[in-house]
């Protein structure tokens, strides 16, 4: 299966993740789907981060606590979280198929941030649900 | 699951190399690693067990060039070839749009190579892909074990165990020394993109 998404879409995910999120203060937010594929990478022009490798392996990192969380007999584990001592980075699965990635400093709050990725998802999902696939 | 981004006119492409342990995959992906790493940013990812064993996966990107006016991103991925790891490998053939068979053919890794194909078809079929759907290269390795009196398969045999129905473009490698694994790859991505290129227009 391939899909697209065309530049309407793009512009559209790259404005909601903008105003709701990069302008929190956090470092990035890189919006992939489950295969690893990067779809969206927006930071704030002082990081530089191998995006494709982050994507791969935070798409691999879902797709295993998720299999474990299965395992447990969990539908899913809602919140992944990881803690680093300056940056940390938090997962958000979007519909079944797509993960928004934020990786944000000590000096945003964990609580404020999810709240508003709660609310960026839905537009992302509306946004995302237009896709044409193959 | 190929995306394709219409602003930054980008197609992301998923390769995945698959086969019995110990056959190949990751040195493939080295080699491959050894011969592009001049020309691209990203170092090759490893998720390895303390025995340097896979554990989840290789991970190689690099871009391809343009195809229609769209750059081609391909992403090569390995997944651990130990049949106790199929959790894994199946997490790792999410949305993959083509597949490198990597055959061992040393002659007691025989059933190994066909366990691993069906193992293979099984995990497709989890994901609604049927094996004789996706763009499939086949690659029999190892032909220079041969050359230290080490008995390998003949290539009728390993094509006739593996690809007497699926009938895909096959090459006999050696990963270790290099030899025909740009070949393998080259055929493996020019197969997926004829897959994937008519759904560009």
């Amino acid at each position: 299966m391939s899909y697209i998404l065309d530049q309407e879409q793009l512009d559209g995910l790259e404005e909601a993740l903008t105003t709701d999120l990069m302008t929190l203060g956090i470092q990035s937010v890189i919006l992939i789907d489950m295969a690893g594929n990067v779809i969206v990478n927006l930071d704030d022009g002082k990081v530089r981060h191998d995006v494709y490798s982050l994507a791969a392996l935070a798409a691999g990192n879902f797709g295993a606590v998720s299999a474990m969380a299965s395992i447990i007999g969990e539908e899913e584990f809602s919140l992944l979280f990881h803690k680093g001592k300056s940056e940390n980075i938090n997962f958000t699965k979007i519909m079944d198929d797509f993960l928004l990635v934020s990786i944000f400093g000590n000096d945003v709050s964990l609580g404020y941030l999810r709240l508003k990725i709660d609310e960026v998802i839905k537009k992302v999902k509306a946004l995302i649900e237009k896709t044409r696939s193959t | 699951m190929a995306f394709i981004n219409t602003k930054t006119k980008e197609v992301q492409v998923k390769l995945v190399f698959v086969g019995p342990g110990r056959g190949g995959k990751t040195t493939n992906l080295e080699y491959i690693f050894s011969r592009i790493r001049h020309r691209i940013e990203s170092d090759m990812v490893s998720i390895k067990t303390q025995g340097d064993r896979t554990l989840f996966f290789d991970f190689l990107p690099f871009e391809l060039g343009a195809i229609k006016g769209y750059n081609v991103k391909t992403q090569l991925y390995t997944v651990p070839g130990q049949v106790k790891y199929n959790a894994t490998r199946k997490l790792v053939l999410k949305g993959v749009d083509g597949i490198v068979f990597v055959a061992d053919s040393m002659v007691d890794r025989r059933e190994n190579n066909i366990s691993a194909l069906n193992n293979l078809a099984e995990n497709l079929n989890f994901y609604d892909i049927d094996i004789t759907d996706l763009p499939l290269v086949f690659q029999y390795n190892k032909r220079d074990l041969a050359t230290e009196g080490i008995p390998i398969l003949d290539v009728e045999t390993m094509e006739k165990d593996l690809n007497a129905q699926l009938k895909a473009p096959s090459f006999t490698a050696s990963a270790l020394k290099g030899d025909n694994v740009i070949p393998t790859v080259k055929k493996a991505i020019s197969t997926t993109m004829v897959a994937i290129r008519e759904k560009l227009l």
